[in-house]
């Protein structure tokens, strides 16, 4: 165990909020050695020399959306909470690191302990299927600046293997336990393995997650492999065929969808992907899955067959299939937790399995579950950066707050990925929608803002390097302004049908006497992830 | 009375306009008697830069520049100007002229000693950019004397004036039209001759007419130097007027940084833009601006919104996220944004360290006339004496 304690003058670290990011490029101007722009896409050494450091404070004040976070330079007054309980956080990654500098921001004094599965400090997992794949920066370069002095407990490298709702405990893998007035879940979730045990061991066979994954991963591009095989094509398979293109290397990129991205922009969008990817020499496979993968007599990778009955040659596979949540630990509980998540109301307070909200359980980041106004009040996670960050810092701020002082999680969603040279930004659900249509630009140019319409207003906008314009949109969505805008024309949005993940909860119910009546959930193995 | 905004441009308010500007953000959406609406309030004004229906293209103008097109011919034209200035083409080129502005800065300071009294403005704040904005477009330092006369007059005839007549128009196409030609010769030269310098690199790339090239250069010429000569002159005034933040800055050099931020927001060089007009009917503030109405962002009221910033009228170095509209925002956003930052930076840095016990002579100071690119004529200021350079 250490403490978190921050603090040392000499090292500088910086991470951009690129969910604020427009890319104005002031920070390039300023510190070149750093930040290196292509277009609108921003890629950065989250822990560049020490001398770097006056380049650094120059482009962080110059930031015209002040999006550039440095180790803490002038700490702010905390503010005046009188919660006095002790808080447990599990979960050490983004959401759980944003909750504890906010509860201490806001002056939280009492005993704050963080249980963090990873070993080593907080740190940012964009970065690592793009700056850090193509070698610009090395995976142990991305951890997270240090806000502020946290003086928190950090149990790293342990996971939390229960929780005891009623005895205000959290069980630790090792046999520990913790105790807790209030506590946070924000254990976030993990790279979907490949369904066959046996292939997913073949050498050769990556996910991408974690800062280790991606040394691997980067280590094995490096060698110079002859072909990339990458399955899936949402975006961070999509991000995995745009580092290699760029390194050289062939790549096959298969995807069960109609189209690369289509899970989350639908196929208008999607169309646009695929011609990008295939401008870009990626050898695009829509409509067909891996059905196995192979390997030689040493357990090398050597291939795979395709749903199509072709067969591919490849030393490197990447299986970019999608999350999982890291919840089986919450089994027992008695929240309503499963694969869709654990469910929690808009101020990200857990919900039970009868559905009561629980006064302190709390959660944040990817795994939770929770209704969006905007979006007809249906539950849904956010697997976003900007989500962990603004939901992390909600549910500290509720978590010492009395119920006259919380606040809903009401942020649009916004994500952004970068690929193919091009910065792709989103506001809003774009799933959520039956109609698109182009409002500005040129998707011919792959620079333009595509709008999104559900019923007749707006629901999401996309950019394809125009992130300047995405903040109007984003109004415009807040507003239930009318869609489409101006006399943009709109066609069908082509957006995939949206899956209920809490379909896959089953519950039963016992007792007859209102006092009684109670439920159970009953646990079925595999689940959908959206 | 009349509107606050009226009042702003009138000269007699040029010292201090910002209590005209509290009035103004009463009613953020204030319609004029001529049909312009002026917003004042910080959420309004960063709503209508970020408004695709806000247009800044001026069509009286032939070949405008990109400050007077809208997307897509101003973003090609911005990023064929930008492959000269900075990123992605060429991102470490303002960075590594700091030794240069350093330079400049030293010998400027170094021509103060021997006396106790100098005029900052024309000795230090107007001749460092003019010096890197010539060095980078490519432009004759000697011709300065040829060229300062109709840019300084050029600033007075534009944006919005009390007697928008006819004359004044008349004049200030005369006024363009002799810059046009100072710059068409320059062009001509080096079409012949090429340098390292931006005008050659435009006619190398071949993305621009003959027309955009010569419009491109004036418009870096004069905002390269009519408004960082206002940056580093308020920046003084402030520092002289708030003795607490000259002593921070002068102990803590590094407190420049954000000393410049703030400046930006609170004497900020560029008071407003009234170039934009409305393409549609747009709800902003609780009011319809109607589609075809001219359009005025008041930027020094935007930074100094009570609702955006705490204590908007004290300057402060220790704001933890200083967001201000110093330098506009959306995609018209301060194309030399960043020289000016350093530029700031580095003569107010050595001005501050250099100048001993230095004091304003009059305050307030004498100002140029132009409401929009506001800021002192001339900066009379006492000192015991010049201290060396580092």
């Amino acid at each position: 165990m250490w403490r978190f304690a921050g603090g040392h003058a000499h090292l500088v670290r910086v991470v951009v909020d690129l969910t604020r990011c427009q890319g104005y490029g002031q920070c390039v101007f300023l510190a070149p050695e750093v930040f290196r722009m292509r277009e609108e896409v921003l890629l950065y050494d989250l822990e560049p020399a020490a001398d770097q450091r006056e380049h650094l404070l120059r482009a962080a004040a110059a930031c015209p959306v002040q999006a550039i976070h440095l180790d803490s330079v002038a700490p702010t007054e905390p503010g005046e909470s009188t919660y006095t309980g002790k808080i447990v956080i599990v979960g050490g990654s983004l959401a759980g690191a944003r909750a504890a500098e906010t509860l201490r921001r806001e002056g939280f004094a009492g005993p704050l302990t963080v249980v963090s599965e990873e070993e080593g400090e907080p740190y940012d997992r964009p970065p690592l299927s793009k700056q850090v794949l193509t070698g610009q920066v090395p995976p142990e370069h991305t951890r997270l600046p240090r806000v502020r002095e946290l003086d928190a407990e950090w149990l790293a490298g342990t996971p939390a293997s229960g929780l005891d709702v009623a005895a205000k405990r959290v069980l630790l893998a090792d046999g520990r336990e913790v105790g807790f007035d209030r506590v946070l879940l924000a254990t976030g979730t993990r790279a979907r393995p490949w369904q066959n045990e046996a292939e997913a061991a073949l050498k050769g066979v990556h996910t991408l997650r974690s800062a280790h994954d991606a040394g691997a991963l980067r280590e094995a591009l490096a060698a110079g492999p002859e072909r990339v095989l990458i399955l899936g094509a949402g975006f961070t398979g999509s991000e995995i065929a745009s580092v290699c293109r760029e390194l050289g290397l062939p790549v096959t990129l298969v995807e069960r969808g109609p189209a690369p991205l289509f899970g989350a922009l639908g196929g208008v969008l999607g169309d646009v992907a695929a011609q990008m990817q295939r401008d870009h020499g990626v050898d695009l496979r829509c409509d067909t899955t891996v059905t196995a993968l192979e390997g030689d007599a040493d357990g090398r990778l050597r291939g795979a067959r395709l749903s199509d009955g072709t067969t591919i040659e490849a030393d490197v596979a990447v299986v970019a299939l999608g999350s999982v949540r890291n919840v089986e630990w919450l089994r027992g509980s008695g929240l309503a937790a499963g694969v869709w998540g654990v469910t929690c109301d808009a101020g990200c307070r857990a919900i039970d399995v009868n559905g009561l909200v629980l006064d302190d359980v709390f959660v944040a980041g990817d795994i939770a579950r929770f209704p969006h106004p905007v979006y007809q009040y249906q539950f849904m996670t956010l697997e976003h950066w900007g989500n962990a960050v603004a939901q992390g810092e909600i549910a500290a701020h509720n978590m010492i707050s009395d119920q006259a002082h919380r606040w809903p999680h009401l942020a649009v969603p916004v994500f952004w990925s970068s690929q193919f040279g091009v910065n792709v930004k989103s506001v809003g659900v774009p799933t959520f929608a039956d109609e698109i249509a182009i409002v500005q630009g040129s998707t011919a140019e792959r620079r333009f803002v595509a709008a999104y319409g559900y019923q007749g207003r707006i629901t999401a906008a996309v950019t394809f390097d125009q992130g300047m314009w995405l903040e109007h949109y984003q109004r415009l969505i807040e507003q239930a302004a009318p869609f489409p805008p101006g006399d943009a024309k709109a066609e069908p949005a082509r957006v995939p049908e949206r899956l209920s993940a809490g379909a896959a909860a089953t519950v039963v119910v016992t007792g007859h006497d209102p006092a009684e009546r109670r439920v159970s959930l009953i646990h079925t193995p595999g689940g959908v992830t959206s | 009375m009349t509107c606050p905004f009226q009042r702003i441009l009138d000269p007699s308010h040029r010292a201090n306009p910002y209590p005209l500007f509290d009035e103004l953000r009463a009613t953020p959406v204030a319609r004029q008697d001529d049909g312009t609406y002026v917003v004042s309030t910080y959420r309004e004004i960063v709503a209508l830069l970020h408004d695709p229906r806000v247009s800044s293209t001026r069509r009286s103008l032939r070949d405008p520049a990109f400050i007077g097109l809208d997307p897509p011919e101003h973003d090609r034209l911005r990023h064929l100007a930008m492959r000269h200035f900075g990123p992605p083409h060429n991102p470490g080129k303002i960075d590594a002229l700091r030794p240069d502005m350093l330079a400049i800065t030293t010998g400027l300071v170094d021509a103060l000693a021997g006396r106790q009294r100098a005029d900052l403005v024309d000795e230090v704040a107007y001749p460092l950019p003019v010096a890197m904005i010539c060095r980078l477009l490519g432009v004759p330092r000697e011709d300065e004397s040829t060229f300062h006369a109709w840019a300084d007059r050029l600033i007075e005839l534009i944006g919005p004036g009390d007697d928008d007549d006819a004359e004044r128009e008349r004049e200030r196409q005369e006024v363009a039209d002799k810059l046009d030609r100072y710059l068409e010769g320059l062009v001509e030269e080096r079409r012949r001759e090429p340098a390292d310098d931006m005008l050659s690199g435009l006619i190398a790339d071949g993305g621009m007419s003959q027309g955009q090239i010569v419009r491109t250069g004036v418009l870096l010429l004069i905002a390269g130097h009519e408004t960082t000569i206002n940056l580093i002159a308020n920046g003084m005034l402030t520092f002289l007027r708030n003795p607490d933040v000259l002593a921070r800055v002068h102990d803590d050099p590094e407190l420049i940084i954000p000393a410049v931020e703030e400046l930006l927001r609170f004497e900020p060089p560029v008071q407003f833009i009234s170039s934009r007009v409305a393409l549609a009917d747009i709800a902003v503030g609780g009011v319809t601006i109607p589609a075809g109405a001219p359009i005025v962002l008041a930027l020094a009221a935007g930074s100094r919104d009570p609702g955006h910033v705490a204590d908007p009228d004290t300057f402060s170095l220790d704001r933890p996220r200083n967001e201000h509209l110093g330098f506009g925002g959306g995609v018209h956003y301060c194309f030399g944004a960043p020289l000016a930052r350093l530029e700031a930076q580095i003569a107010l840095t050595e001005l501050v360290r250099r100048l001993r016990n230095p004091r304003l002579v009059t305050d307030p100071p004498p100002y140029r006339p132009s409401a929009l690119l506001r800021g002192p004529r001339h900066l009379l200021v006492e000192y015991d004496e010049i201290l060396p350079a580092r």
